[in-house]
């Protein structure tokens, strides 16, 4: 359990220093090496966690909640309006490599639903005006 | 916990039973069966399947029985309407998702998932699927194929590759209804470290994995006129290729494939076993060369390690790369075989060596990645000036290598009475083999076979009884010290190891890393029990089938009246014809071979 838990902080550690937010093969490799683990055991662990991304990812990380609450909240048009002014879809980073959008289970946000985080900041009660305001200022360099 | 025994009650009977049992383990004692499908007793007890649950009194939730401990006083019901229907419905969840191929599955007649259904009489399933039963084939591998549509995800291959082998190349990666058996980064088997030895395969109880069917090039190769196609059937072949015709595991069938193997066209029906004994030759030359060099004080490479098996060669490139050097240059009997044939047995046979075919039947999947290693093509490059051959005529020395069960899907597919073919021999030059041939086909055979020659050229004498019992048998790791006296009157006390199963074969290389490896030779064979445990053999539910296999094996050897493989006259005669002597110049142009340093994870590294 200890070395598990381990295990798992050297992944956000490696994950939290790298510029492309992901488990990069090469480092998960030398992690795997010196402690022993194959890199399949550790590709099993990175897998099942949502929080790892195996593949690079964009500058920032936005993550939209689909649970009931926010689902409730018309969670799907504020999705896909997101996807409309990201040109992209979920999962996917956009062209300028500024974003990464992801769904994520519930925030923890309900009251202010629909919510969505980027990076640490949580921002509550979304429109689409809203939306746009705050992608544009990420966009103007925040 | 210390060995207290408990009372309990199975379906109303009372038992008293060792309280470190499970639960199944209980009721197999006391004769009651409790279907299983992800257990593998000691290898896989990680109880995900749900198959083997059962009733416990006072407990809400049925139980499985592969996991649960029994304690004092407790009270199980395995087959209560409740339990049965439990376990119909978790089947039913399972072929929701699982293809209903069954018809043109290959692993259709050893499906352990199609017999369960079938003896718990499931005949629809009522749930939908959750998965979309499209993932793409993985046919990277020269010797396995994946179709994860098929796999209910025991974890059974994902255990044996780790605790039996140690190369632990699969895991389940990521989560829910996306899960599945993978190696680092999605990559195929092939592209990773995964030794090819098969013994997933063995495992697996549906036909997630299978071997590469090379079945349908071997047919048109016999379909081709302008070829001469022939074939070399390795030794463990014989003792376990019957039980794909229903014969009981252990069957000696020798004679009965060589018929076998003639009905289906070969123009040559040879031995591996008489590569064997060539393989003794060089290998007991290089070994007693090695060893006069350190018993001078010079420098040799000891402890030598054997190279007749290809998966563990991967191993060793992959995972000690450091250590290659004391791995015998010796080819394998496969490839020696190849090599002869396309030479040698070319030249007496007055044919062109690019119309020669070498087929080879081999209880091993391995093979199968061996024959397409690039440094495998000695015969061609022997004869490409000879012949001005030029690099579109390019072939190997073994051309296709099929397991057991192809050979017998073969024989199955043009309908031979297998069980009451005649007892034919092989062909003439390459049919001839000794008894110590014959025994490379179990762990520890190799060195018992080596030793045989190695004593009598060191010491001038015949070993004082020529079955070397203390080189036997079925324990993971062997080790034994072989008293000589050489004929010069020095005594040597040759420090022998062997080691079955690649988690074993790690244990002796450790050693061997770290310079403190006692042994002067080692024999590895990447199977547990050997060759005729391979992963290309007949899948078998006998507890048994390793030693009862082995005995057919050493039945054979007593049988044959030459033993050693220096007195087997076609070896004098090649020697005398064509190769001259041991380890001569041409041995090492078409016997010998070299290895490959692999980085583990090379490929992985290279995308990043
Ligand atoms: S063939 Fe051997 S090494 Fe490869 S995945 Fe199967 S058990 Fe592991
Ligand atoms: S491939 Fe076969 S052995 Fe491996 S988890 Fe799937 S069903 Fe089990
Ligand atoms: S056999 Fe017990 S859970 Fe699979």
């Amino acid at each position: 359990m200890e070395e598990k838990k381990h295990l798992l902080e050297q992944l956000h550690d490696i994950q939290d220093a790298d510029k492309e937010h992901h488990l990069s093969p090469k480092k998960v490799v030398e992690l795997s090496e010196k402690h022993g683990y194959s890199p399949a055991k550790v590709y099993g662990v990175e897998t099942f966690y949502t929080m790892y991304s195996t593949e690079p990812r964009g500058k920032h990380i936005i993550r939209i909640c689909e649970n009931q609450s926010c689902h409730m909240a018309n969670a799907k048009n504020i999705i896909q309006h997101l996807e409309k002014k990201l040109e992209t879809s979920v999962g996917g980073t956009t062209k300028d490599g500024l974003f990464t959008l992801e769904l994520s289970s519930c925030l923890g946000m309900c009251s202010v639903s629909p919510a969505m985080m980027i990076d640490d900041v949580p921002y509550g009660n979304l429109t689409e005006d809203r939306i746009n305001e705050i992608i544009d200022s990420y966009k103007e360099g925040k | 916990m210390e060995n207290k025994t408990v009372n309990i009650k199975i379906n109303g009977n009372d038992y008293t039973v060792d309280g470190s049992l499970t639960i199944l383990k209980a009721c197999r004692q006391a004769g009651i069966s409790i279907p299983t499908l992800c257990y593998m007793e000691n290898i896989c007890e990680e109880g995900s399947c749900g198959i083997c649950v059962v009733e416990v009194a006072k407990s809400h939730t049925l139980q499985r029985a592969c996991i649960t401990q029994v304690y004092d006083g407790m009270e199980i019901q395995t087959n209560t309407s409740r339990v049965r229907q439990a376990r119909k419905t978790i089947l039913e969840l399972i072929l929701a998702n699982h293809p209903q191929d069954c018809l043109n599955c290959a692993a259709s007649e050893i499906c352990e998932l199609r017999k369960i259904s079938y003896d718990l009489g499931i005949d629809e399933t009522p749930f939908e699927p959750t998965k979309d039963l499209d993932l793409p084939l993985d046919t990277t591998s020269p010797a396995i194929v994946r179709d994860l549509n098929k796999c209910i995800l025991c974890r059974r291959c994902v255990k044996e590759c780790e605790i039996v082998q140690s190369v632990n190349v699969i895991e389940i990666a990521g989560r829910g209804i996306n899960s599945k058996v993978s190696c680092f980064m999605d990559k195929g088997l092939g592209e990773s470290y995964c030794t090819n030895c098969g013994q997933c395969i063995k495992v697996c109880p549906v036909g997630a994995l299978t071997e590469k069917n090379d079945v349908d090039r071997v047919w048109d190769y016999l379909a081709d006129p302008k070829k001469h196609v022939v074939v070399q059937t390795a030794p463990a072949v014989r003792v376990a290729l019957g039980e794909e015709f229903g014969m009981p595991v252990g069957s000696l069938v020798t004679g009965k494939m060589a018929a076998g193997v003639r009905r289906l066209g070969f123009d040559g029906v040879f031995d591996t076993d008489f590569a064997a004994d060539l393989t003794i030759l060089e290998e007991g030359t290089e070994f007693i060369g090695r060893l006069t060099k350190v018993l001078n004080g010079e420098s040799a490479h000891l402890p030598l390690i054997t190279s007749c098996s290809p998966g563990w060669i991967k191993f060793i490139e992959h995972f000690f790369p450091k250590c290659l050097p004391n791995v015998s240059s010796c080819k394998s009997p496969q490839q020696m075989f190849g090599a002869v044939t396309k030479t040698y047995y070319a030249q007496q046979k007055n044919l062109d060596p690019r119309d020669v075919i070498c087929v080879s039947v081999m209880p091993c999947t391995a093979k199968k990645y061996e024959c397409l290693r690039p440094e495998m093509d000695d015969a061609f490059d022997h004869w490409k000036d000879k012949l001005m051959l030029k690099d579109e005529d390019h072939f190997q020395d073994v051309d296709v290598a099929i397991t057991t069960r192809e050979l017998g899907r073969m024989m199955k597919e043009v309908g031979i009475d297998f069980e009451h073919l005649p007892e034919e021999s092989f062909d003439s030059p390459l049919g001839e083999s000794t008894g110590a041939a014959v025994i490379f086909g179990a762990t520890g055979g190799v060195m018992e076979a080596a030793l045989r020659t190695v004593y009598e050229v060191v010491t001038g004498q015949a070993l004082p009884k020529v079955e070397l019992e203390i080189v036997r048998g079925m324990k993971g790791i062997r080790t034994a010290d072989i008293p000589m006296v050489s004929a010069d009157g020095k005594e040597i006390i040759a420090k022998v190891a062997i080691a079955s199963g690649l988690g074993n074969a790690r244990v002796l290389l450790e050693e061997v890393s770290n310079g403190t490896s006692p042994y002067h030779f080692i024999e590895i064979m990447a199977c547990p029990g050997g060759c005729l445990n391979g992963g290309g053999q007949p899948i078998s539910n006998d507890p048994n089938v390793c030693e009862k296999r082995a005995a057919a094996l050493y039945s054979q050897d007593e049988a044959i009246t030459i033993r050693k493989s220096h007195d087997n006259p076609e070896i004098k005669k090649i020697y005398e014809n064509y190769f001259e002597k041991p380890n001569s110049h041409l041995a090492h142009e078409l016997l010998h071979t070299s290895y490959v340093e692999r980085d583990l994870y090379e490929l992985e590294k290279e995308d990043n």
